[in-house]
């Protein structure tokens, strides 16, 4: 599905919109030793959800979108290691909120600056977010890590179980909340609004739209998304470490979205998905080398599928219809 | 009577450069006023200036008497000034449906809108294809900007300004660039705009200004010339010079 933004765009969910949750619940009851695995998939999904919302639709180019996971992770890390709160779906509130603050409060100066400025910006807020979850060892268990997560079973009834079958389904119906919320979004006035502004700035302020504000309630939102799915890893793994904040995590992201294709929604299924097999797979097999193997895969895709592994799917079906009205 | 634009010595300096230098215009309501001189005048300078994206160094700019140079752009919108682009500024990847329907729906305050479809929004869609209508453009209504010839992309100009439904229009050399075979259909387009609109057309097709415009004015080096009817600019000995030549009238 490419760019569904707009007035003519029909939003009824099409069938093989279906399929990734036909696949995902399949995995659930196929591979139940690949759960754990699995709801991490899930959630970085989530995590590049979030992210094509702003790069992809409102064309923000971002470096720093793991403060948001990462404040989402340590918040509710710390509330259940440090301060005794438990319940997942409080916790997940809590990480939206301190995420939600971050975003309005970091987007609301970085989008009055454009280009270079901006993603030098967003490094910055990425890497002063890791440096104080570095430094403040007692809260956030520092390089060490912060252990003791302890989270209480969902609604009191679904306990977080070694095989990741409770994880999974959360996460999984996580997901499907968020991708509802963003496929709204996507279709609304709002999403077509912030694909203008992605094609052309200048004539969205000619028409008289409020671009400045479109911008900052668009990477609010992705950074509360992104929040939540920092405290979905938190759950799921019961541990939080300093890996989920800086560079890193937030360029490895973009990979992963660039790979699936970017602005298309199930890009950012496609790409956690792929790289974090192939992550697995090649870190497996070759331990030292596994990112001379990601790194071939990013290359073959940014020179011979720019729209990413979905562009070339779309690429084939085009060529399909051409052939079939030939 | 109210103008529907004025603008009172208004000024733009880049340094030691000046561009626009104390500039007076006045536009009534449903006149169809032309700005021309050479180029590096200052016009699309002044354009510019009167749509508040870029703030003049002195002076004043007035919409319906209102002074609105310290506004945004999208106030300005908001108050009745639309603009089309010298170079077409439109969202290439949209379908023509959607750069119209944009500009509609963020006139009628529903372009922020978070959960309705986009295309539940009737009247915006509907009036969106009355506007692609009247410019011969349905066909191609769901074609992508950048697949359309270019004379055609021109055309989507005009209807995304017209969609915000303009008291005052600037059209900057909305011709530029257009086969002279498809630049009648441009002047045909311009005929029908509503007579209720003061338009503001910069051009350098000659034809097309004095077949247009019922007032022009002359800028040269950032200064007003003159300013008349298009017979009077015609015979005018200081615009032959500068900018018609001696061939004209």
């Amino acid at each position: 599905m490419k760019r569904p933004a707009g007035y003519g765009a029909d939003p009824t969910i099409r069938w093989t919109e279906w399929l990734p949750w036909i696949a995902a619940v399949a995995v659930f009851f196929l591979l139940p030793e690949y759960l754990l695995f699995g709801a991490r998939i899930l959630t970085y999904i989530l995590f590049a959800l979030s992210l094509d919302l702003i790069l992809g639709y409102a064309g923000i180019v971002t470096l720093g979108h793991s403060a948001f996971f990462g404040l989402g992770a340590y918040t509710a890390g710390i509330l259940a290691a440090r301060v005794g709160l438990h319940d997942p779906l409080v916790l997940l509130a809590a990480a939206a909120v301190a995420a939600a603050l971050l975003g309005v409060a970091t987007g609301a100066v970085i989008l009055r600056t454009r280009g270079l400025t901006q993603l030098m910006l967003t490094l910055a807020i990425a890497a002063v977010c890791l440096e104080i979850a570095n430094k403040a060892t007692p809260i956030t268990g520092g390089a060490d890590g912060l252990s003791g997560v302890t989270i209480a079973p969902i609604l009191g009834l679904f306990r977080f179980d070694l095989f990741g079958k409770t994880a999974y389904l959360y996460c999984l119906l996580m997901l499907f909340a968020f991708w509802w919320v963003v496929r709204r979004l996507v279709y609304s006035p709002f999403g077509a609004a912030l694909t203008g502004i992605r094609e052309n700035t200048p004539r969205m302020h000619a028409i008289g739209a409020p671009v400045y504000r479109r911008l900052l309630i668009a990477y609010t939102l992705a950074a509360t998304i992104a929040g939540v799915a920092g405290a979905l890893l938190t759950q799921t793994n019961q541990f939080v470490g300093l890996n989920v904040l800086g560079f890193e995590p937030s360029g490895e992201l973009v990979v992963m979205l660039v790979l699936g294709g970017v602005g298309r929604v199930y890009g950012a299924f496609v790409g956690p998905l792929v790289y974090l097999i192939a992550q697995d797979v090649l870190a497996k097999q070759f331990p030292q080398y596994w990112y001379l193997g990601i790194g071939l895969i990013l290359v073959l895709v940014v020179l011979f599928a720019r729209g990413g592994l979905l562009g070339i799917a779309d690429a084939l079906a085009a060529r399909r219809r051409r052939r079939g009205m030939a | 009577m109210t103008l529907a634009l004025e603008t009172r010595a208004l000024c733009k300096s880049f340094g030691a450069l000046t561009v626009a230098d104390r500039v007076d215009l006045r536009l009534e309501a449903g006149v169809r006023h032309a700005l021309i001189g050479p180029n590096g005048a200052g016009k699309t300078t002044l354009v510019n200036m009167i749509t508040g994206r870029l703030a003049p160094s002195a002076g004043q700019i007035f919409l319906a008497g209102e002074d609105v140079t310290r506004l945004s752009q999208a106030a300005r919108v908001r108050r009745g000034l639309g603009r089309t682009f010298q170079i077409n500024a439109l969202f290439r990847d949209m379908s023509v449906l959607d750069n119209v329907a944009l500009g509609i729906a963020e006139r009628d305050g529903v372009g922020g809108r978070l959960w309705r479809p986009a295309s539940a929004h009737v009247r915006v869609c509907a009036e969106a294809l009355e506007l692609l209508a009247m410019f011969g453009l349905t066909d191609d209504a769901d074609r992508r900007v950048l697949d359309l010839p270019y004379g055609k992309q021109r055309l989507v100009e005009i209807a995304i300004a017209l969609g915000l439904r303009p008291t005052v229009l600037l059209l900057d050399e909305p011709a530029a660039g257009v086969p002279s075979l498809e630049s009648h259909r441009i002047l045909e387009s311009l005929e029908r705009l509503p007579a209720s609109i003061a338009i503001l057309i910069i051009e350098h097709d000659m034809d097309l200004v004095f077949r247009f415009a019922q007032r022009i004015t002359v800028l040269v080096q950032g200064e007003v010339l003159c300013e008349g009817a298009p017979a009077e600019i015609a015979d005018d000995p200081r615009v032959r010079r500068v900018y018609l030549g001696e061939r004209r009238g």
